[in-house]
């Protein structure tokens, strides 16, 4: 017989997958679908966020970076697709992408040329985020970097990441980024049908992300994880290398947030440093906030409710938004620092465990976190 | 020189310095196997820096530390503790957010690598050992209360369990029966009699009726260096510790 | 890149870059100032600290137009008067946000970056409703505008010393604050150790919300400052709030003296380098070296006592 817990956790993940698989496809038309698609690819950001803040107390506020070189993966094979010699005969240099042209660069970069490879593109999407945060991290972790003082280093490179791109027309885009993407390996992604296969695409793979960060909290690790958020000096006298457990969480979580990117990407059709920089890996910290830093699910209500209500007031009152949004980080800080998942956790929790208990035993010597 | 006549734990001419102010000062002792040391002092002596030494939280300034022949100021942290020194800190420190169980199941020296940790299962020895271990601490029927909930004396208890799983060689204190009630450090003092029989300890405390229920032998500290060593009764005749410590 | 100039060409390229760079070194070390106070006292980074900047850029404009306005004859002085009130009205605005905000956060470092993001938000729509989107600046009196001519091609321009005579004396005047006052040295104590401050009667409340006054308030200065480098708009301040606590992080002790150094270098650095690169390019290359360094070396920032 399954745990309480166990079960708990069939019912969070069956209300997700139910709602994003047939909920939503039913009453949404393409457009609105495609932003709610849009929103999810957030949402790989902000689970991986619970498992590094959360779980782990590593704020990153430099999340974006992930993101962004995920996305640029995606964009970059994308546009040498859309770039052969027949679409591009018209510029000076055929067969590089248009922006390179217009910046009078006549030959490929050297960095770009393996992106002509899908397989590559599919791989460094996730590995060069991953490979950056491992860079970082142990730079940071093993010399007892934490807390305030690494959120605002991760923060600091965002924001080169960003100044860099923009600087960067001609190798990258410029402030533009990389525009008018059309098809995966001759597939057009704009149609409405692609844009359907590509939002199921999208939560199959959240929901493929959500099982194995719940494997992963459910592990030993995850509870050393939590044990070292709250006496880091126990752990480390216990025998373990803290260290190399943060490097492992925020690698993950990166690379998480490199697949979120290059979804992105897809979904939307063009890539720009608006999704690298400070501001979009802030908002992405907050979104996990109201949903609830301590749950993975949670954090991916808080993504869709806080992007719809972006969406539905900032284009008729983009004023009070941007009050509404200063307003919300403030209000989660001071009264609701648990999210969304602390309100169900108090209120609700309660009736949904007397329904499940029936036969269940709790056998398993652990406060097991829910999803 | 045989290795059955080797010291389990050799200080040599240890000094540490912050800023200039010499905490540890040409700090030389040594500690035999199976022995149960105990430091006192007065309040800034210099013990529990002593402690973040040995245990490797404070690098020396110079000096050496050796345990069972090997180097201990070259290592790492997590490399002494497996090396066998464990040790106690001066407040409780557990975590709360987990089960006794799993306090006690973090502890166990099996999983300490990122990616055995990830694919760690319990089995039977494991949990026969943390079982044994609670009965010893006297929380075996708290095993699935979360750590946040018990007591300070039972919080201390833990900890020491957390410290006994890892079998360590050497044990190190720090003032394991500060803010316990009287009952508690009674069996405090039982249950640390029974756990010592098979290991050395070092062990700060402040408690002179605790110290003399179980110290082998005593060293006094004072502004970082050691003013008298011995047993019990030689250290609290020493007119130099009188002077500077159980005098006031 | 240095092909194509002569010796002296680059002799005056230097001088005058590094000339341009000191006003860029005083707003830097202003705000530096102003968050190394409220990061070593409080432990708290105030990520809004870039929207107290601008506060004092926009009372600077307001004070210019004001004089500009209705007190032409004076017009040639605003600039002290506007140099005082961006540094009360930002003060004042800081002790507010404590007393109704950072108080609670205390003990939650992390929860207070957000917290204080959200301020830094709302703060900017403040700016964008009352200013408008647009980016506005400031007239100088005529006297300010002149330069002083070192040689041909060397002129030193007269704003520039006045801001950096300004942020001399306000270095000078914080230095004596927290090494020389009694309000000092209950700070220090407050900082060393929070506790046992209050139990010996200091009033570590009335503290905590002086000092972040103070911070803020010199981020107002750093502010009337900025006005002479830049046009001022609800979002400029954003992106300082990274390049300040890279100052602060890389000047690395409690010393006042580490972080004028870090100031000057990261500054200077900065603006020698925008002669020959893209002004973009200068700008990632000196962050990108700062971060390398501080991440083969934070030890320095620990001298900052993170309260945890």
């Amino acid at each position: 017989m399954l745990s309480l817990q166990n079960r708990k956790d069939i019912l969070f993940l069956s209300i997700l997958a139910a709602i994003l698989l047939i909920v939503l496809p039913m009453g949404l038309d393409a457009f609105r679908l495609n932003l709610i698609g849009k929103y999810l690819t957030y949402a790989f950001v902000t689970i991986g966020l619970v498992a590094c803040w959360g779980d782990s107390g590593i704020l990153s506020l430099g999340q974006g970076i992930f993101f962004g070189l995920g996305g640029y993966c995606m964009a970059m094979f994308l546009k040498l697709q859309a770039s052969t010699l027949e679409a591009t005969k018209n510029q000076s240099t055929p067969g590089i992408p248009d922006f390179m042209d217009w910046n009078q660069i006549t030959a490929l970069p050297w960095f770009w040329k393996p992106f002509h490879s899908l397989s590559f593109s599919l791989i460094a999407m996730m590995v060069i985020p991953a490979v950056l945060a491992v860079v970082i991290g142990a730079a940071m972790f093993k010399r007892r970097v934490g807390g305030t003082y690494f959120a605002i280093i991760t923060q600091a490179i965002a924001s080169v990441l960003t100044i860099l791109i923009v600087g960067q027309q001609g190798y990258i885009g410029g402030v533009n980024g990389i525009t008018d993407l059309r098809t995966l390996d001759g597939w057009d992604i704009r149609t409405d049908h692609a844009k359907y296969i590509l939002y199921y695409a999208g939560v199959v793979l959240l929901l493929a992300c959500l099982l194995l960060l719940r494997f992963v909290r459910k592990s030993k690790l995850g509870r050393i994880l939590r044990a070292m958020r709250d006496q880091e000096d126990r752990v480390r006298f216990s025998g373990y290398n803290v260290a190399n457990f943060k490097i492992f969480i925020f690698a993950l979580a990166a690379a998480m947030a490199g697949i979120g990117g290059a979804l992105f990407t897809l979904e939307v059709g063009f890539m720009s440093p608006t999704f690298v920089g400070i501001v979009p890996s802030i908002e992405m910290v907050i979104y996990c906030a109201v949903g609830g830093r301590n749950s993975l699910v949670g954090a991916v209500y808080g993504t869709l409710l806080v992007n719809w209500a972006r969406t539905s007031f900032s284009e008729s009152f983009p004023e009070i938004w941007t009050f509404a949004m200063g307003g919300l980080f403030i209000a989660i800080v001071l009264f609701l620092p648990g999210g969304l998942a602390s309100l169900y956790q108090n209120y609700i929790d309660p009736y949904v465990c007397r329904i499940l208990k029936g036969n269940g035993r709790q056998t398993s010597h652990t406060v097991d976190k829910a999803i | 020189m045989t290795i059955q006549n080797d010291p389990l734990l050799s200080v040599e001419n240890l000094s540490v310095s912050f800023d200039g102010f010499k905490a540890v000062d040409d700090l030389s002792f040594q500690l035999e196997k199976g022995e149960i040391r105990v430091i006192i002092g007065p309040n800034g002596a210099g013990k529990t820096t002593v402690l973040d030494l040995i245990c490797g939280r404070t690098k020396a300034t110079s000096g050496s530390i050796q345990f069972e022949g090997r180097e201990l100021t070259r290592l790492k942290e997590y490399d002494i503790v497996r090396a066998g020194v464990g040790r106690k800190f001066q407040t409780p420190s557990v975590y709360e957010d987990l089960t006794v169980f799993e306090n006690l199941e973090i502890s166990y020296p099996s999983g300490r690598s990122v990616f055995e940790a990830l694919f760690f299962r319990r089995n039977k020895e494991i949990i026969d050992r943390i079982k044994e271990i609670s009965e010893m601490i006297f929380l075996d029927n708290q095993l699935d209360r979360k750590a946040a909930d018990l007591s300070h004396g039972q919080k201390q208890w833990l900890e020491i369990g957390m410290l006994l799983i890892q079998d360590p060689a050497l044990l190190m204190l720090d003032e394991p029966v500060a803010g316990m009630t009287v009952s508690e450090r009674v069996r405090t003092a039982e249950l640390l009699q029974r756990i010592i029989q098979s290991r050395s300890v070092l062990v700060i405390e402040h408690d002179m009726g605790f110290v003399e229920k179980i110290a082998h032998r005593v060293t006094v500290l004072h502004q970082g260096r050691i003013i008298s060593d011995g047993s019990m009764e030689h250290v609290k005749n020493d007119p130099k510790v009188v002077e500077v410590y159980l005098g006031h | 890149m240095l092909s194509g100039y002569s010796f002296n060409d680059l002799a005056s390229i230097f001088v005058m870059q590094s000339f341009a760079g000191l006003i860029l070194f005083s707003v830097f070390l202003l705000m530096a100032l102003g968050l190394a106070i409220v990061f070593g006292q409080m432990g708290v980074i105030n990520m809004a600290h870039g929207e107290f900047m601008i506060l004092g850029a926009y009372t600077t404009y307001v004070c210019s137009y004001i004089f500009a306005q209705w007190m032409p004859a004076l017009f040639g002085l605003y600039f002290f008067i506007a140099v005082i009130l961006s540094f009360i009205v930002a003060g004042a605005v800081g002790m507010f946000l404590e007393w109704s905000l950072i108080r609670f956060l205390y003990k939650r470092p992390l929860d207070t970056l957000l917290a204080t993001w959200g301020v830094s938000l709302i703060l900017q729509q403040i700016f964008r409703s009352t200013f408008g989107a647009r980016e506005v600046g400031v007239t100088l009196p005529d006297w300010m505008m002149g330069s002083w001519n070192l040689s041909e091609t060397i002129q030193i321009p007269i704003n520039g010393m006045i801001v950096i005579a300004i942020t001399l004396l306000i270095t000078i005047v914080i230095y004596g604050l927290l090494y020389k006052s009694g309000w000092g040295k209950q700070v220090r104590a407050v900082m060393q150790n929070r506790t046992m401050a209050g139990d010996v009667g200091i009033n570590t409340e009335r503290v905590d919300r002086f000092t972040f006054g103070l911070g803020c308030g010199v981020a107002g200065v750093a502010g009337a400052a900025f006005t002479m480098i830049g046009s001022t708009s609800p979002t400029a301040g954003q992106q300082y709030i990274v390049d300040t606590f890279l100052v602060v992080a890389f000047g690395g002790t409690e010393s006042l003296g580490g972080t004028i150094a870090s100031a000057f270098s990261i500054s200077q650095a900065r603006s020698i380098l925008e002669f020959f690169l893209s002004g973009s390019m200068a700008q990632v290359l000196v962050l990108l070296t700062v971060i390398g360094i501080l991440m083969l070396r934070p030890q320095g920032l620990f001298a900052l006592k993170v309260r945890r």
